[in-house]
C-alpha cells in the first residue's frame, strides 16, 4: 500500500479528510522551518547531474529500497518528533547536527510536529 | 556547567559566562554540555579521540555592541574565544574551534542583509547571512545583479570570504576575498575598526573602492585572528543577458600543455568564467579493463601507450568545459573565437557546443538546468555538492557514515604541473597507502591564477581508523607537496601548523611577522588561537 494512501484512509477514518484539505496547511512554522533548513536536501528535484536527486533525499531513496517507505520527508507517515528532534541536534552521515542559533528548541518542536503530521499513531 | 580552558580558573570562567549572559541574555549562552556538543565539527577527523577540538561553551551576541562586550569580558578574564559565521565551513573545522575549550562566538544571529544596491552592483552583509539569504533577498526584489556562490549554499558570505573560499563565475566574483570591499571588525581589546573608504568618518562609498588610504589590512582578517569580522561589502555581477557553455577536447595526453596555455589566455582576458578540465580518457577506466590494466602495471603507462588506447576507443585525452557570460551575440562571438584559436592550434582538437540560455531564467527553466549542469554556475545556491561527501551507494547502500576532510594544494597554471602534481602525488598517495586517479587527475580552477589539486579525505563518524589513516595521509602527503613547492590553500584544524609551516622562507619570517602582530593586538592571545597557523604568544610551545 503507499503511503499517500494510507494517510487518506486514516484521515478518512477519522472523518478529517475533507476538513483538513480546506484549511490552511497545518503547523505553518514547522512547514517554515522546513522550507528553509530541510527542503534544499530532502525536497524533490533534482541534484548534482548523475544523481537524481537532492541530496538528502537520494540517501533516503538508497536506504529505503525495497520498502514503501517515501524517500521525501513531508510525505512520511512513520516520523514521530523524537525522531526528528535526534535526528536534528545530532545530525547522520554526513548531515551535520543543528545549533540552537540555526533552528531553536520552539522551532524544533514545530518542525518535529509538521514532519510526523501525517503519522496516524503518533 | 563544561570544564573550562585550559589555563583559565574555575572562577574565572565563571564569572565570564555570567558577564555573557548580562550582556547578550541567559539564553544566548550555551554552557551545558548539550548545548556545547551543538558545536562539534560534524566531519572531525579526530571525533571521539582525545584530540577532538571541541568547545568549553558557545555565545551568540546579535549585534556589534552586544559582540564587543563579549571580546571585553573575554579580555578581562583571559577566556579564548572562536568565531564562526554560519559554522558551515565542513572539512575546514565547521563550527568547532581549532583550541579545545575555547568559547564559540556564535554570530549566526547577525544576520542582516544592510545593503544591496544593484546599480553599483554591490551588498553590505553581516557574518550570518548565508548565500542562500542574499540570493532571495535579490531575487524577491528582482534586483538584476548575481552572486557568485560556492557549492553549499548554506554557508556565510562573510565566513567564506574570509577562508578564501570560492565560486564558478569570472574569476575576480569566484575569489571570495578577492571580491570583498571594505570590513568592519571587533579587534581583540573590542575597539570597533573599519577598513577602505568604510574608515571615512561618512563614508559614501563603502564596497566602491577597497583600499581608502594607507596600507591595506583588510587581507589580515582572513584565514587569521587579528579580529572578529561583523560585515563585509561585496562585488556582484550584473546579471548578465546570456549564458552560454561549449567543450574543447584534445586528443593527445601531452596536448594539456597548449589547451591549459589557450585557456589561461581567454580567462587572463576576462572572455571565460571558470573552466573545467576533465580527462574523458580518465573516466573510461570503470568500463575499460584494458585500460585498468595499462595504468596499473608496474612503472605505468608511458604517454604514447595511453595515447594509443585513446585513439583506439575515439576518446579525448582531456577536455575543458569553458563557460561564457554576456550579451548574446558577444558570447556567441568568443565561443567562436575559442573554437577558431584552438582549433588552429591542436590537431585534432572537437568542439562541442553546450547550453545557452538568456535571463532571468523561469523556475521551470531553472529545474530544467540541473539536467545538464550545476546551479552555482549560474549563481544559484543550492546543496546538490553533499551528493559526494559519502554516505549510501549504490555500491555500498548501508553506509550511515559520510564526511570528509581536504588536501589541497595550489600548483602553477600550467599542463607540465598538471602532469608533475598527478606524477609526485600518486606516489605520494600511494605510499600513503589511498588511491588516487594519478594519470586522469584534473585541477579545480577556483583560484584564477593557479591550480588546485584538490582531493578529497574520508572522515568517520563511526570508525576512528579511517580518520586516523586520513590524518596520516594528509601529514604525509602535504610534506612531499611543500618538497615540490606547492602549499595548501586551506586546512582542516588538525594541520594549520604543517600547513602553516611550510611557507617557512627566511627562517619563517611570514609567521614570525604574524607573531608580532598578534601579540601587539591581541597580547591575551583571546582571538581564535590558532587559526591561520598563529597561536599567542602562551601557546606558541604546543605548536605541531
Amino acid at each position: 500500500m503507499n503511503s499517500g494512501l494510507q494517510v487518506a484512509i486514516a484521515l478518512a477514518a477519522l472523518g478529517l479528510a475533507s476538513a483538513a484539505s480546506a484549511q490552511p496547511p497545518a503547523n505553518a512554522e514547522g512547514k517554515r522551518v522546513y522550507d528553509y533548513w530541510c527542503l534544499p536536501c530532502h525536497g524533490p528535484g533534482l541534484g548534482l547531474p548523475g544523481f537524481g536527486a537532492l541530496p538528502g533525499t537520494q540517501q533516503l531513496q538508497i536506504k529505503y529500497r525495497n520498502t514503501n517507505i517515501s524517500p521525501l520527508l513531508e510525505e512520511r507517515t512513520d516520523l514521530v518528533p523524537e525522531f526528528v528532534k535526534v535526528i536534528v541536534r545530532q545530525g547522520v552521515s554526513f548531515m551535520p547536527q543543528f545549533r540552537k542559533t540555526e533552528i531553536s528548541d520552539a522551532e524544533l518542536e514545530a518542525l518535529a510536529a509538521y514532519l510526523a503530521r501525517n503519522n496516524p499513531s503518533k | 556547567m563544561p570544564a573550562p580552558p585550559a589555563g583559565v580558573s574555575a572562577a574565572d570562567f565563571s564569572a565570564a559566562l555570567r558577564k555573557f549572559e548580562a550582556a547578550v541574555g541567559e539564553q544566548w549562552v550555551f554552557k551545558s554540555d548539550e548545548d556545547a556538543a551543538l558545536y562539534r565539527d560534524a566531519y572531525s577527523p579526530e571525533r571521539d579521540e582525545p584530540t577532538e577540538r571541541l568547545a568549553s561553551a558557545a555565545v551568540a551576541p546579535i549585534n556589534v555592541e552586544q559582540l564587543q562586550q563579549v571580546v571585553r569580558i573575554a579580555n578581562e578574564h583571559k577566556i579564548p574565544l572562536y568565531p564562526i559565521s554560519t559554522g558551515k565551513n565542513l572539512g575546514y573545522g565547521g563550527s568547532a574551534p581549532i583550541l579545545s575549550g575555547s568559547v564559540v562566538v556564535d554570530l549566526k544571529r547577525m544576520n542582516r542583509i544592510l545593503s544591496v544596491d544593484a546599480g553599483r552592483c554591490q551588498a553590505v552583509v553581516e557574518p550570518g547571512v548565508s548565500y542562500f539569504d542574499l540570493y532571495r533577498y535579490i531575487q524577491e526584489r528582482n534586483l538584476e545583479v548575481w552572486i557568485d556562490t560556492p557549492d553549499p549554499g548554506w554557508g556565510s558570505v562573510v565566513g567564506n570570504a574570509l577562508d578564501h573560499g570560492v565560486g564558478y563565475t569570472y574569476g575576480q566574483y569566484r575569489d571570495h576575498f578577492g571580491s570583498h570591499c571594505g570590513m568592519e571588525v571587533v579587534l581583540p581589546n573590542g575597539e570597533l575598526m573599519r577598513t577602505g573608504m568604510a574608515a571615512l568618518a561618512n563614508d559614501a562609498s563603502w564596497a566602491d573602492y577597497k583600499y581608502g588610504y594607507g596600507p591595506y589590512v583588510a587581507g589580515l582578517f582572513g584565514q587569521a585572528n587579528f579580529g572578529i569580522v561583523t560585515k563585509m561589502g561585496f562585488w556582484l555581477l550584473p546579471r548578465p543577458e546570456a549564458y552560454r557553455r561549449g567543450t574543447v577536447s584534445v586528443p593527445k595526453r601531452r596536448d594539456i600543455v597548449k589547451l591549459v596555455e589557450h585557456v589561461n589566455y581567454l580567462e587572463n582576458l576576462g572572455l571565460i568564467g571558470m573552466p573545467g578540465f576533465r580527462s574523458p580518457l580518465g573516466f573510461a577506466q570503470a568500463r575499460e579493463p584494458e585500460l585498468r590494466a595499462l595504468v596499473t602495471k608496474p612503472g605505468g603507462p608511458s604517454d604514447e601507450e595511453l595515447d594509443r588506447f585513446a585513439e583506439s576507443k575515439g576518446l579525448p585525452s582531456w577536455s575543458v568545459e569553458l563557460q561564457f557570460y554576456g550579451p548574446e551575440k558577444t558570447i556567441a562571438g568568443s565561443w567562436d573565437y575559442v573554437q577558431q584559436r584552438i582549433g588552429s592550434s591542436i590537431p585534432g582538437a572537437r568542439f562541442e557546443e553546450g547550453a545557452v540560455y538568456r535571463f532571468p531564467l523561469t523556475a521551470e527553466q531553472q529545474a530544467q538546468v540541473q539536467r545538464v549542469h550545476r546551479l552555482v554556475d549560474i549563481g544559484v545556491p543550492n546543496m546538490s555538492i553533499f551528493a559526494i561527501a559519502g554516505g549510501r551507494t549504490p555500491q555500498n547502500p548501508d553506509s550511515a557514515d559520510g564526511g570528509q576532510f581536504y588536501f589541497a594544494p595550489m600548483i602553477p597554471r600550467t599542463g607540465e604541473a598538471i602532469l608533475e602534481a598527478n606524477r609526485v602525488l600518486g606516489q605520494a598517495y600511494r605510499d600513503a597507502g589511498l588511491p588516487y586517479n594519478q594519470y586522469f587527475s584534473a585541477p579545480a580552477c577556483w583560484h584564477y591564477r593557479a591550480f588546485i589539486m584538490i582531493t578529497s579525505l574520508p572522515v568517520s563518524r563511526l570508525d576512528p581508523e579511517i580518520n586516523r589513516r586520513s590524518r596520516a595521509a594528509f601529514q604525509q602527503i602535504a610534506k612531499v607537496a611543500a618538497e615540490h613547492g606547492w602549499g595548501e590553500y586551506r586546512s582542516p584544524p588538525f594541520g594549520v601548523d604543517l600547513v602553516a609551516g611550510a611557507y617557512s622562507f627566511n627562517d619563517h619570517a611570514l609567521r614570525r611577522f604574524c607573531e608580532t602582530l598578534k601579540d601587539a593586538v591581541d597580547p591575551n592571545g583571546i582571538i581564535a588561537a590558532g587559526r591561520g597557523g598563529i597561536w599567542p604568544k602562551h601557546l606558541r610551545g604546543s605548536r605541531a
